[in-house]
């Protein structure tokens, strides 16, 4: 088990290194500069090359991917160039904004798509299973960044029940999830991510659980006299390593794909950030948010893998 | 009659009122304006703001004075500068080169650091001199190019200076009313280290700095002290918050998260005004308009420059716009001095076709750079669509190369000759001559110099422009200025299109803002009531 976690965890580096290439070259290949954004409309061009310069923007590219690659081994992610800011401390506070969130969101679409799931299979071809696929294509089918600005209409302009935008109503430094006139303005946000994921985990809860509903041991086990909540008990432990592959997954998503949902609802985390920084052409601050982001991915594959080796003794035979 | 009972209940009403109103009291005692800006982030405070003018609008002018600043309290007409940090200022008779400023007495920083001629060329070492402690890069990327002419600053006596400009220039202090001044203590105290001086900036500016959540708000406090007692705000707090998304801030609008929105999407403006929100609209000097490429064809040719004008039918980008716009004829509006009685070049399809005909030019290809949003760009998509449209229905064949804003600012950067794009749409801020008539038009200024992207060139305004920028008269300059401004349009230096009329909502609790013809505003009268 140490031996098979180790392992994984060697293999992490290459991913990591090729993450910092791709992303390295691709916001170079994208036309825009860092330095337009520090320079007034009427700006020369010695003014240009003067902050190009400060920056170390004029060194071969190469020498300044080793330089920052060196830096990230010790834990410094560099200076934003937009805010002059250590990237490292912004991409945490934004990161610890999202990761709340998006485990809130995925916990709630995984609980209820559980339940959804198994209602749907078990209830296969009646009503209450159209109604709950009905939901589930819904989920996958509207973009997140729509049914936000829905619900902001609904619940913040119409019904006035919970703040249209922000993290808090002074800001994100003294929010508090156990405090409620904080905790409202997460709602909507996590209401817009958990739809997706509430989507494709239903549709797959379905199925997978429909699929063991129709093996032999169910019958078996139906022959022996056990009640059908003991029969579903038993479908559903064959089913989880598939769910918490699934769970880890969607928190993956969720975590690096809320750009969109974050922008919407001024929510300071990884999305809204990366958006920022993308329209900036902030490199240090898009290599180290996308770094974050994309070794968050691999430690929580990681620890899925894991867990799901714990789960399914077949596994951890294989 | 009324029974013991009732009187012991209405007591205990009373009563309790008034513990409400004591508690509610004390809640409102501080009247604060929440602003939601369409920036993605907060602009840079230091006193060098990015951001486009909507950062020089809120991080600049509230904590900051220059040695001149925007008259903004008519909406009548284009604002002009007045008097700043400077009471007063006058070119040396003997010296063209020589401008004199007497600064404004009794005048301390926020941090309680005098201002003085000391203070002053501190400030300019800040941004010209590489070897001063203060000197600041970064600063200079936004501030270098109100600098640029200035050759040497010297101190006359503590409270008058002398700039000396490299050549004459008439227009001078209209750089100066860009040029912010900022507390030569405070960045000492930081160990000449900005980033700690970001903690505790400090500018003369009717607000001074509070606290900021970084990304998310920076909170202004009124400067009771402020040194023009007409304008020290007339709320106790100013807190701005970057919202870029549209429709984000005309919901936190509606739902009473913040009072004051910039720039609401034209379809959002009906049911603001439903909910009882001001919308407020006023011409301002902003161009909505398509530089053209003039050193090759097609446009170098001035019958394709004028084609593509009277190709233009404003009205109908006017009323797809819900009336937020008005139809331009030129760079300038017409509340601008130098504005003059120029060519109109009224919506003519026929005359438009006859002279692409008479050109040669058919099918006549142009490539044009437009950006997908940006600062000043109002809704480039559909508004580039219809442009191509109405230009197609002449005879242009256009190709419309979308990009994101911060890519096409590069375009602009440096200069036409480095793409193939025949024009790009890229709106500017002709506030002043500089900038809207001398920077845009002058041979001198093209890249990589300054703004002239397009490369025009028309020995007639060159000639005018160095005439207005020896005459030290005012009156008889605008007339020069003026002169050359009809000029440039009798070339169709552009493709003008229209002029935003730069929305806002407010919301019914507000009273007392007047809405300058400017890019920069002044929140300071704004009145807060509960």
């Amino acid at each position: 088990m140490w031996l098979y976690a180790a392992r994984r965890i060697v293999l992490t580096i290459p991913i990591l290194l090729g993450v910092t290439i791709i992303c390295f070259a691709l916001v170079q290949i994208a036309p825009g500069d860092p330095i337009q954004n520090l320079l007034s409309p009427t700006a020369s061009a010695a003014d240009a090359a003067r902050l190009r310069a400060a920056y170390g923007l004029d060194q071969p590219l190469p020498v300044q991917y080793f330089i920052w690659l060196g830096k990230v081994m010790v834990g410094d992610l560099g200076m934003s160039i937009a805010n002059n800011t250590p990237v490292t401390g912004e991409v945490l506070h934004a990161f610890m904004n999202t990761i709340v969130i998006a485990l809130i969101s995925v916990v709630l679409a995984f609980v209820i798509s559980m339940i959804f799931g198994i209602i749907a299979a078990y209830r296969s071809g009646k009503l209450v299973d159209k109604a709950i696929t009905a939901i589930a294509v819904f989920g996958i089918s509207v973009p997140p960044f729509w049914l936000g600005v829905i619900v902001v209409i609904i619940f913040a302009v119409n019904l006035s029940w919970l703040p249209a935008t922000g993290m808090g109503a002074s800001g994100s430094e003294n929010f508090s999830y156990f405090r409620w006139a904080d905790f409202k303005f997460a709602i909507m946000p996590i209401i817009a991510l958990a739809l997706p994921p509430l989507g494709i985990m239903t549709r797959t809860t379905r199925s997978s659980v429909a699929e063991i509903l129709n093996q032999d041991f169910v019958q078996t086990l139906r022959a022996k006299g056990l009640s059908e909540a003991q029969v579903i008990i038993h479908a559903v432990r064959n089913i989880m390593p598939q769910a918490v592959a699934m769970l880890g997954l969607q928190l993956g998503y969720l975590i690096g794909g809320s750009v969109l949902v974050e922008t919407v609802f001024t929510w300071p985390g990884t999305g809204y950030l990366l958006n920022k920084a993308v329209l900036t052409r902030d490199i240090p601050l898009l290599q180290g948010t996308i770094l974050v982001l994309a070794t968050a991915f691999v430690l929580i594959n990681l620890v899925v893998d894991l867990a799901q080796s714990m789960i399914d003794p077949r596994l951890k035979r294989s | 009659m009324v029974s013991s009972r009732s009187w012991g209940a209405l007591r205990f009403a009373a009563f309790t009122v008034l513990i409400l109103n004591a508690a509610t009291g004390r809640a409102s005692a501080e009247s604060v304006l929440r602003v939601a800006m369409t920036a993605a982030d907060i602009p840079d405070y230091t006193g060098a703001p990015d951001q486009g003018y909507e950062g020089y609008r809120f991080a600049g002018y509230t904590l900051y004075d220059g040695l001149a600043l925007w008259d903004l309290s008519s909406s009548d007409k284009a604002a002009d500068i007045m008097p700043g940090l400077a009471t007063s200022w006058s070119v040396d008779p003997n010296n063209d080169k020589r401008w004199v400023y007497k600064l404004r007495q009794g005048v301390t920083y926020h941090d309680g650091c005098p201002w003085n001629a000391d203070s002053a060329l501190w400030n300019f070492k800040r941004v010209m001199d590489p070897k001063a402690p203060q000197f600041n890069p970064r600063h200079v990327g936004q501030m270098g190019t109100y600098v640029v002419n200035i050759a040497s600053v010297d101190k006359i006596d503590d409270s008058t200076i002398a700039i000396n400009t490299k050549v004459p220039s008439s227009l001078f202090p209209y750089e100066m009313a860009m040029f912010y001044m900022i507390s030569n203590c405070a960045v000492e105290k930081a160990g000449n280290d900005y980033n700690a001086y970001m903690q505790h900036p400090s500018g003369t500016g009717p607000y001074k700095f509070d606290k900021v959540v970084p990304h998310e708000r920076l909170e202004l406090v009124k400067n009771d002290k402020y040194w023009n007692p007409q304008r020290i705000p007339k709320h106790d707090r100013l807190v701005l918050l970057p919202m870029p998304e549209a429709s984000t801030r005309a919901a936190a609008l509606l739902s009473g998260q913040v009072d004051f929105v910039e720039a609401p999407s034209p379809d959002t403006i009906p049911r603001l005004k439903e909910a009882g929100m001001k919308i407020v609209t006023v011409p301002y000097p902003h161009n909505w308009d398509y530089m053209l490429r003039m050193d090759v064809p097609p446009f170098n040719d001035i019958r394709v420059r004028q084609a593509a004008n009277y190709a233009m039918n404003r009205q109908d980008m006017v009323d797809m716009l819900q009336g937020v716009a008005v139809a331009a004829t030129q760079t300038l509006i017409d509340t601008q001095p130098w504005y003059g009685k120029p060519v109109t070049y009224d919506y003519n399809p026929d005359k438009a076709k006859a002279l692409l005909k008479e050109a040669g030019c058919d099918p006549c290809v142009i490539k044009v750079g437009i950006s997908t949003s940006g600062s000043g760009q109002m809704q480039p998509l559909p508004m580039n669509e219809l442009v191509k449209e109405q230009l197609e229905a002449v005879g242009f064949k256009v190709q419309l190369e979308p990009m994101d804003w911060n890519a096409l600012i590069g375009v602009f950067l440096t200069g036409a000759k480095k793409y193939d794009y025949n024009a790009i749409n890229f709106s500017m801020a002709p506030i002043d001559p500089v900038q809207g008539i001398l920077k845009k038009w002058m041979t001198t200024y093209a890249p990589p110099a300054c703004c002239n992207w397009g490369f025009f060139s028309d020995p007639k305004v060159d000639q005018l422009g160095n005439e207005a920028l020896g005459e030290f008269d005012a009156a008889k300059r605008n007339v020069i200025l003026t002169k050359m401004n009809e000029q440039a349009v009798a070339d169709a230096s552009e493709l003008y299109i229209v002029h935003d009329l730069n929305p806002r909502a407010l919301s019914p609790k507000l009273s007392g803002f007047v809405q300058a013809q400017s890019w920069f505003q002044d929140l300071t009268p704004i009145v807060v009531s509960p």
